[in-house]
């Protein structure tokens, strides 16, 4: 009998990851194993992890990994590519990461077209800093600084950092994803296979936005934290290929 | 034939697996693992037909699939 979907080998073997349960974190996470043991990338890869829920990776995955100051992972992981520029080197980081407190080097190092890949978490939320809203909550969306829901007057609109990014000129691939079905998740892996075999080839700044549910801080159980997302997350961001220039 | 394993001390009883299953084949079982989550279970293990939807969807690593 043959094993036909085994754990991957960038998650070290006997540990539970630390994530609440059904937070795609941990999919995202092995996901990217997943890619980079088929791709021969596992000892050439580097991690740059941001603050946050992304830190509970450091602990989980079984390859070199960084951790930034909160928001400055692009910067840290310009400076490790450019210093050495065979090694795979991806930032990891959620929307208060790279879409609030470090939306300056994030911008500037998508402008610059710097060749590193970015995985980029969308759920909405700040997670373990306590629920915080986020620049990507969405309108009416409750959180702990928010807590009668996002108004527009008083908090602005949802930001699609996919869309602010295709104004620039130099990035050269940008997706949306989800995670919400199989299928979904299929698609995000072959989004972030991509978006590594891009830098592999020397083509400059990818990102991948993967749009996941909070169910903790969304205060919904796993199966309605699902529903939440498919309705209303996944109209806000509509999933697909934002640009490529491959 | 086909065959799901779950280690049970990964899993975190989310559910995803026996939403996505195409055939039943899991359910949430009334055991219970060292982190106190009641764990999935194959409880139709012969109905399986190693599609790997189940551990695609898994979030923490904790399905793999024979066949």
């Amino acid at each position: 009998m043959e094993k036909i979907y085994a754990r991957t080998k960038g998650l070290r073997p006997d540990v539970v990851s630390g994530f609440c349960p059904g937070c795609m974190h941990s999919t995202v996470i092995k996901l990217i194993g997943e890619v980079l043991e088929e791709m021969n990338q596992m000892d050439n890869a580097v991690a740059v992890l941001g603050i946050g829920c992304c830190g509970l990776h450091m602990e989980y995955m079984s390859y070199d990994n960084v951790t930034a100051p909160h928001g400055r992972a692009c910067a840290v992981a310009t400076g490790i590519k450019r210093a050495n520029s065979k090694s795979l080197v991806y930032t990891y980081q959620g929307d208060g990461d790279f879409a609030s407190i470090g939306l300056g080097e994030s911008v500037s190092a998508a402008n610059r077209g710097e060749n590193i890949t970015v995985i980029f978490i969308n759920n909405g939320i700040y997670g373990m800093t306590g629920g915080q809203m986020a620049p990507t909550t969405l309108l009416g969306m409750k959180a702990s600084t928010a807590p009668k829901g996002r108004i527009a007057e008083e908090h602005g609109y949802p930001m699609h950092m996919c869309e602010i990014l295709n104004q620039l000129t130099a990035p050269y691939y940008l997706e949306r994803t989800s995670c919400n079905t199989p299928q979904n998740v299929l698609k995000t892996r072959k989004a972030i296979k991509k978006a590594f075999q891009n830098q592999l080839d020397g083509k400059g700044f990818s990102m991948v936005e993967i749009v996941t549910s909070c169910p903790t801080n969304w205060g919904l159980d796993t199966m309605k934290s699902l529903d939440y997302l498919n309705e209303k997350m996944l109209t806000e961001y509509p999933l697909g290929v934002i640009r490529d220039n491959g | 034939m086909p065959k799901v394993e779950i280690r049970s001390e990964s899993c975190k009883s989310c559910g995803y697996c026996v939403k996505f299953c195409p055939k039943q084949v899991l359910a949430i079982g009334d055991k219970v693992n060292s982190k106190g989550y009641e764990y999935a279970a194959a409880v139709k293990p012969e109905a399986c037909i190693g599609c790997k939807m189940c551990g695609v969807v898994c979030p923490d690593a904790a399905i793999e699939v024979y066949k």
